[in-house]
């Protein structure tokens, strides 16, 4: 037993300090997502050289990660939460205006999203703000973090960027919730989110995003505006059946009639080319990610651990879920690319690098323990 | 920094509560991928048939395929109106590097404008770049060979080739045969009414006249369809299905191309028609309208300055003379006001007037005039005939009166549309009284009467009336439907146009048909009769009445002067005539305006007309 504990003989996952079955689940979705984005490009060459390229980048960053100790993110996450949202405050007055939105900041020799920051510095914040209380949460902590989590969402709001907003404020409100809000408030925000939304809509949500809304609840009702996307992308999944027109086959992706095919819609050309049957098989793998996420969240030694990594894999979750919601009709189409699979740079690196902190929180805590 | 308080801590607690949290989270991501699942269901195996429907409606598109238009040929086979590609060479944006570049190239090879460069780069921006673009149409077969020896140095550039209506004999035709021309919004109206509009999804173009606009149901064709596959731009991604297009049928004419022209030939400048007909079946062998004018101007839309060339030409070359002409029909009518006499019993085959040189209605002073100012002495009904004795046609018509006239000569087709193969038409005039009353507001007078005798007062008959007549004559009272098209041909079989012969005039003695034509033989074949200097020495036999209009009426005591007046007043030749007399094969109808007597000026040409009819034939049958 002792030989097989002994550090000396770690295998090589463990040197590199990564989880073998999340490390599998994620090589094996971003295996399935090079076979579909060269379907979905259209045999698009520089593409998936493009798309390769940032995977590399991207599990570079995560293997970094990795090997940084759960400490030093705590350490980290409030200066890095302020220095993001002085950031976003950057953006809204000088920012880098591409298509009608102000998202980047140019720094003089790279273009910066620091929304994407953000995604990653909130979660950690308002776990290390939980994690120095005891749980359950008590009402005024709670307050302070909802306001950690809301001043960011605002912001990006402002830019505006719906799918991102929500997907950070998402991270910060998973925290809370796994730090122990009390169900009474659980059922009581059920009860204000619908009144919150008519709010939002009335006084905080741009006209285009009005306008996603409208057209999702009937896309048919304008079926050459903006309704076209959702139509299509119905058509597609649809027209795929159970068993799929089979890879590079699909006829509403192959033929353009499909929009976004490489990047928010994705998973309309999956199901198009693969049917139902490769849609369960992708689910399956997402669960199967998700699980193994959680458990490391569940068997990580510190607080601070394991709200960062529950709040991490919710995440994920999230973006699976409204990815695949707003391209099958089942939520409105606002712009979340489906993790690792979709076709587009920053996001993924960020996935990644939350993937590459799980990896840190499942492979650090038997030194956190010695200690 | 807030400091870390991890006194109070409970740890083992904080994990329960921990994990039972992480477990409802996953638990309500089990839901939600449920939820997907459920939907996913729903989308691709409940309304997997209707996605699959709207699927391929997005990506199949129908291209209509024009079909080419049947051909016309004359009764030797001879093409009339045939299909012509016309070329035009065209460049695919896409396929191009530097279009001004290719342009310039193009310019160094055939003519193009400066302007039209300008106009093809402007058009560029509104094309899609995969659409071939014409830069120049209408290419000569010089310049059509210039761009195909220098094909491979112009790539994105091609050569392509539409089908469109040639009429090879020009002018000849214009009034039979018509033309087409681009379809405007009344005809896609009238094409919607009958519910064909589908059929024309890829034509341009449809029969504006003549023949080409009568059969053009026929000549049309059924479309075809190419099921291709499209992408999101409409770019032809791949053909999934086609079904061709169905031509035309070709028509066949019984006209003679070579009668045609030696009618167009013996009209030469002077304004008139001719038709020559076989009067066994109302087949039509000659057409000609004089003057006549280009149809092929008209199939690629004529410039505004030629079209107003034509309409505003005293000449009036756009009249169709042959059906659409009216005239007196003057003399040709004493045949068939004969027939009436002689049934009626008003007039027997040995009952004789005496002319001397006028006609005086009974208590009227006014003398309507013979053109023989001293009379032709004793007449019968063959001498009335031969020499064209207006009197005893005067004293006819005032016996017969009016309602019996316009009766019966309408039952010899006057009066209405002989139903020729061409629309347009006109039904000429046989007057009656109620006309007069419902036109002039005027009582029908006697001397209105007498005038009828000789086919003047309101009498007007189309050239095409006054040859169906005579067939109807000819053939005892059976009436032809006269008709240019003979017959259609596809691949599988020939479909005749004739229709059968229709009884239209009962009576009591057939002998009445004898004595007219008899005597329409003699005008030609005695001496004396008024058509025999125009028919001397003919190697075959032939009937014929000569016939002369006046344009203007002369006041009673007036005497013609052919100097003395405006040439349009002069009088109209006419003549109808037939060969062989006692078996006619040929029947012709000669008009010619404002050149004098129709013995003189009208008979000379049917008599070439079927010298050249007969020799032609004698020829062919001589070498078989």
């Amino acid at each position: 037993m002792n030989v097989l504990k002994d550090p000396g003989h770690k295998g090589l996952l463990a040197k590199l300090h990564l989880d073998g079955p999340l490390l599998a689940g994620l090589l094996l979705l971003c295996i399935t997502g090079l076979f579909v984005l060269y379907s979905a490009s259209g045999q698009h060459w520089d593409m998936m050289a493009a798309h390769s390229t940032r995977l590399v980048v991207a599990f570079g960053a995560m293997l970094f990660l990795a090997q940084v100790k759960p400490q030093t993110f705590s350490f980290w996450a409030v200066p890095l939460f302020l220095a993001g949202t002085a950031m976003l405050v950057m953006v809204l007055a000088f920012g880098h205006v591409g298509k009608g939105a102000q998202r980047w900041l140019d720094l003089g020799f790279m273009k910066f999203q620091p929304s994407e920051v953000m995604k990653l510095a909130v979660p950690m914040a308002v776990a290390w703000y939980v994690s120095s209380h005891p749980l359950p949460l008590k009402f005024r902590h709670l307050i302070i973090g909802f306001i950690m989590c809301a001043i960011p969402t605002v912001l990006i709001q402002q830019q505006p960027d719906l799918g991102t907003s929500i997907l950070i404020f998402v991270a910060g409100i998973f925290v809370l919730f796994l730090g122990g809000m009390s169900w009474r408030i659980i059922t009581a925000l059920a009860l204000i989110i619908p009144v919150g939304c008519y709010t939002m809509w009335l006084f905080v949500m741009h006209d285009y995003q009005k306008r996603r809304v409208l057209t999702f609840i009937n896309p048919e009702s304008d079926p050459l505006g903006s309704g076209y996307h959702i139509i299509q992308s119905k058509i597609a999944i649809g027209s795929g059946g159970f068993e799929g027109k089979g890879w590079m086959h699909g006829t509403q992706s192959q033929l353009e009639f499909l929009p976004e095919r490489h990047t928010d819609f994705i998973f309309s050309v999956f199901s198009e080319e693969l049917g139902m049957i490769g849609v369960l098989f992708l689910l399956a793998l997402y669960a199967f990610i998700i699980a193994r996420g959680l458990i490391i969240a569940s068997r990580a030694q510190d607080n601070f651990s394991k709200l960062l990594a529950g709040s991490i894999t919710l995440t994920f979750f999230v973006y699976v879920f409204v990815n695949i919601g707003m391209v099958s009709g089942l939520l409105p189409v606002v712009g979340v690319p489906l993790p690792l699979v979709s076709y587009g740079g920053t996001s993924m690196v960020t996935l990644m690098a939350g993937f590459g902190i799980l990896m840190s929180i499942s492979t650090h805590k038997r030194l956190l323990a010695q200690q | 920094m807030i400091k870390r308080r991890p006194s109070i801590q409970d740890p083992a607690a904080e994990s329960q509560m921990f994990n039972q949290r992480a477990l409802f989270g996953f638990a309500v991501v089990m839901i939600c991928f449920l939820v997907v699942v459920f939907n996913q269901y729903k989308l691709q195996v409940v309304m997997h048939d209707h996605y699959v429907t709207r699927a391929d409606g997005n990506r199949i598109k129908l291209i209509p395929q024009p079909p080419n238009r049947g051909l016309i040929y004359d009764r030797n086979g001879i093409l009339l109106a045939e299909n012509r590609p016309i070329h035009s060479v065209e460049l695919i944006p896409e396929q191009v590097k530097n279009i001004p570049e290719m342009l310039a190239e193009l310019a160094k090879l055939i003519e193009i404008t400066p302007e039209r460069q300008q106009e093809f780069l402007k058009e560029v921006k509104y094309h899609r770049r995969f659409v071939s673009i014409a830069v120049k149409e209408h290419l000569t077969e010089q310049e059509v060979a210039i761009i195909a020896v220098n094909q491979h140095r112009l790539p994105g550039v091609t050569l392509e080739a539409r089908l469109t209506r040639h009429y090879p004999y020009g002018e000849l035709f214009t009034h039979a045969i018509g033309y087409i021309g681009k379809i405007n919004a009344k005809e896609l109206d009238k094409l919607e009414e009958e519910g064909v509009t589908a059929n024309y999804a890829a034509s341009r173009d449809i029969g504006k006249i003549g023949l080409e606009r009568y059969y053009e149901s026929q000549l049309h064709g059924q479309v075809g369809f190419q099921q291709v596959e499209v992408n999101n731009r409409g770019r032809v991604i791949r053909i999934l299905d086609s079904k061709p297009a169905t031509s035309g049928d070709d028509l066949i004419l019984s006209i003679d191309m070579h009668l045609q022209q030696k009618a167009k030939e013996l009209l030469g400048e002077n304004r008139g028609a001719i038709v020559a007909m076989d009067p066994r079946d109302g087949a039509v062998i000659a057409f000609y309208s004089n003057p006549s004018y280009d149809p092929n101007l008209f199939v690629h839309g004529i410039s505004g300055k030629n079209y107003r060339e034509l309409l505003e030409s005293p000449d009036r070359p756009l009249v169709n003379r042959v059906t659409q002409g009216v005239y007196p029909p003057a003399s040709t009518v004493k045949p068939h006001m004969a027939i009436l006499g002689l049934e009626n019993g008003t007039v027997t085959e040995q009952s004789r007037i005496a002319d001397p040189g006028f006609y005086k209605l009974p208590n009227y002073s006014r003398p309507y005039r013979d053109h023989v100012k001293w009379g032709h002495g004793w007449v019968d009904v063959y001498t009335a005939i031969t020499k064209s004795c207006d009197t005893y046609f005067y004293d006819l018509a005032v016996k017969l009166g009016i309602d019996r006239i316009s009766d019966y000569m309408k039952k010899f087709g006057f009066g209405s549309r002989t139903g020729i193969d061409v629309m347009e038409e006109s039904a000429g005039l046989m007057p009656s009284k109620e006309w007069k009353r419902a036109r002039h507001k005027q009582n029908w007078f006697p001397g209105d009467t007498v005038s009828l005798g000789i086919g003047q007062s309101y009498w007007s008959t189309t050239p095409m009336q006054l040859a169906l007549s005579t067939a109807i004559l000819l053939n005892d009272g059976l009436k032809p439907t006269p008709h240019m098209g003979r017959y259609f041909r596809n691949q599988s079989k020939d479909t005749s146009l004739i229709a059968p012969l229709e009884r239209v005039i009962e009576v009591k003695n057939p002998n009445n048909w004898r004595i007219s034509k008899e005597a329409m033989r003699q005008t030609l074949m005695v001496q004396g009769g008024t058509g025999f200097n125009a028919f001397k020495g003919i190697s075959y036999s032939a009937g014929g009445k000569t016939g002369t209009a006046q344009v203007i009426n002369m006041a009673a005591n007036q005497k013609y002067d052919a100097n003395a007046i405006r040439e349009v007043h002069r009088d109209n030749a006419m003549f109808i005539g037939y060969a062989p007399a006692e078996n006619p094969t040929i029947s012709l109808t000669v008009t010619v305006e404002n050149v004098g007597g129709g013995g003189a000026n009208a008979a000379p040409i049917a008599r070439k007309m079927m010298d050249y009819y007969f020799t032609r034939q004698s020829a062919a049958g001589a070498q078989p």
